[in-house]
């Protein structure tokens, strides 16, 4: 069966199939067009498979951000836990590396005990929404490895961050 | 007073030599650049004559102009401008005291340079008090023609000894880490240069991140934190021979490494536990203590003088703060009740001061804590993102890591914050300062 064929039997399965609607509800609620796209590549199952990382509206975010000196995850990233959470539930085999970074101010090894929380309030999240703690692990490298230089909020929020990295799929 | 002649070590040649044979590459590191902002009205005037070339050839090395950079840096002495020295004495008989108390000078260095044969150099200076007309001190050094920079610091220090009644700590190293290069790009070295910035060279040498560089209590070897394996590990490196080991490579964070007074014990900050925890590491035995223990964020320990107990940073009242443990374990206390966020101690040779980065809002700065006077907190930098500071042996001045523009650059400032030199690559990052221990002569 080539992959166009499959595709197609796989959309059609879908049409209101239960498989597939559970897997809806992990989905941000206003969904962008390509998530019908993204759903006719699941399996007929429901389970993610390692093409939707690059495919899945909701699998291809993969950076938390945090508010400045706070670990809390923000009710906006909950729907990000929930997906990577199923997706490490459906592929047992794989694995993620959650690395912390923090913005610049303040010293580097404190900071790197705050990306190091960062990392775990991530890796609990995920554990909490079904991931499992041997497919997690947390690396911090503080303010080592900054997205944006300058000094100003707009940039210290992109730099407090959690990276998902897939290092297993 | 006089005190015996000394012979010069040539042990920094000798460790410049074996570094040239241990490192495959280049070991010279990019040069900083330096300068110095601000200066002290009420410091001591004193000027150093030019010294006099008596035979053999003129050494590339200026002697006097890196003591008048040693003493103005300090802000504890301004240094009369070598162009406004109108007279060249080479001896204390050679001196007309008139001329220089109508400058306004109440200190004067003259000093000669001879040959001693063997690429040997004979460096003999006076330091005289203008206004006495007397002679405090008269020695002599003889060194490679090479080291002619650290003969210049020795005989600063001495000066500055003799006139403060402090110990001189120009004649020293810093350790710093250089990020050179943009995001994967980015190289980074562990370097170590002269007290003014001289000479530096590099230790060791990552595509990933390097922090936290350590001496030990006896200057040759660094403990630091690398990333290079993917984690952050602490590595103990001999910086003459540049043999090193791995000392902790713990799951989670191994960092902040920090040199127990007699060298035999390193405090760090190790994660495995599940948050970061102080661990004193016996190096002999390999054998951890842990000290902490609760559910913060505990790091950056550093030694009191007397080995007896540890500061470090924790934020286990919410923001960090600095706090006080018995290097044996119990209770921690905490010291720091100023400022919102409090963090790397690094503590003065005697334990009356304490400085830090001190957060309030936006703004992090250096501070400086002082126990004798009743916890009064003062600020030596004007940031707005200072992340490190360092005393030097004799507390007189400190090195901290400053942001400007989008380059790290390091500060030495004077223990009363009045006068910063700064040293900066023309391409790079400068962060991670670490004053070292008195040299050994």
């Amino acid at each position: 069966m080539n992959k166009t064929v499959r595709v197609a039997l796989v959309a059609l399965l879908c049409v209101g199939a239960a498989a597939c609607s559970k897997k809806q509800e992990v989905k941000p609620q206003a969904q962008p067009p390509e998530q019908v796209a993204q759903t006719e590549t699941n399996q007929s199952n429901g389970k993610y498979t390692p093409a939707d990382l690059d495919t899945d509206a909701c699998l291809r975010q993969r950076v938390v951000y945090f508010d400045f000196d706070k670990t809390e995850i923000k009710p906006e990233f909950q729907q990000i836990m929930a997906c990577h959470a199923k997706y490490l539930q459906d592929r047992p085999m794989s694995h993620i590396r959650l690395e912390g970074n923090t913005d610049e101010r303040g010293t580097r090894e404190y900071n790197l005990g705050l990306g190091e929380r960062r990392g775990n309030a991530v890796s609990s999240a995920l554990q909490a929404a079904g991931g499992s703690a041997s497919q997690l692990e947390v690396i911090s490298y503080g303010k080592e490895k900054p997205v944006c230089r300058e000094h100003n909020e707009d940039c210290w929020s992109k730099n407090r961050r959690v990276e998902i990295v897939y290092t297993a799929q | 007073m006089i005190k015996p002649m000394r012979k010069f070590s040539p042990s920094f040649a000798v460790i410049l030599l074996a570094l040239a044979a241990w490192f495959a590459g280049p070991v010279a590191a990019q040069s900083l650049n330096v300068d110095i902002v601000g200066g002290v009205k009420t410091a001591t005037p004193i000027v150093v004559v030019p010294f006099a070339q008596q035979g053999g050839t003129p050494p590339s090395t200026d002697i006097a102009d890196v003591m008048r950079n040693d003493f103005n840096r300090s802000g504890k002495f301004r240094s009369l401008a070598k162009s406004d020295v109108v007279e060249f004495p080479a001896q204390g008989s050679d001196i007309k005291f008139a001329t220089w108390r109508l400058l306004k000078q109440d200190y004067i260095v003259v000093g000669r340079i001879k040959d001693a044969g063997d690429g040997m150099l004979r460096v003999e200076y006076e330091l005289w008090d203008v206004n006495k007309q007397q002679s405090l001190l008269a020695q002599a050094f003889t060194a490679p023609a090479g080291d002619l920079r650290g003969v210049a610091h020795q005989i600063a220090d001495q000066i500055y000894e003799k006139i403060t009644g402090v110990r001189g700590a120009f004649w020293t190293r810093m350790a710093y880490i250089t990020a050179v290069g943009l995001g994967n790009n980015t190289t980074y070295s562990l370097i170590v240069a002269d007290s003014d910035g001289f000479n530096p060279q590099v230790v060791a040498r990552s595509k990933e991140s390097l922090l936290s560089p350590a001496w030990s209590p006896d200057g040759r070897k660094i403990a630091y934190v690398s990333f290079e394996s993917g984690n952050s590990n602490i590595y103990i490196q001999d910086i003459t021979t540049g043999s090193r080991q791995l000392v902790s490579s713990h799951k989670g964070i191994n960092g902040a490494p920090a040199w127990s007074p007699d060298g035999s014990r390193l405090a760090l900050s190790l994660s495995y536990v599940g948050n970061p925890e102080i661990f004193v590491l016996n190096l002999a035995t390999r054998q951890e203590t842990r000290l902490t223990n609760n559910l913060a964020i505990d790091t950056e320990p550093v030694w009191a003088p007397d080995g007896q107990s540890i500061y470090f940073t924790s934020d286990r009242s919410g923001r960090p703060q600095i706090y006080q443990v018995s290097a044996s374990g119990g209770d921690a206390q905490r010291i720091t009740f100023q400022g919102q966020y409090n963090a790397k101690a690094s503590v003065s040779y005697d334990g009356k001061q304490i400085a830090m980065v001190q957060g309030n809002g936006n703004v992090y700065r250096i501070a400086i804590l002082d126990r004798s006077l009743g916890g009064q907190v003062r600020f030596i930098s004007p940031g707005p993102i200072d992340d490190a500071v360092s005393f030097a042996p004799n507390a007189s001045m400190l090195l901290y890591a400053a942001t400007e523009g989008s380059r790290g650059v390091l500060y030495s400032v004077s223990n009363d914050g009045m006068v910063r030199q700064r040293l900066a690559l023309a391409d790079g990052n400068v962060q991670e300062p670490a004053w070292g221990p008195y040299r050994q002569r």
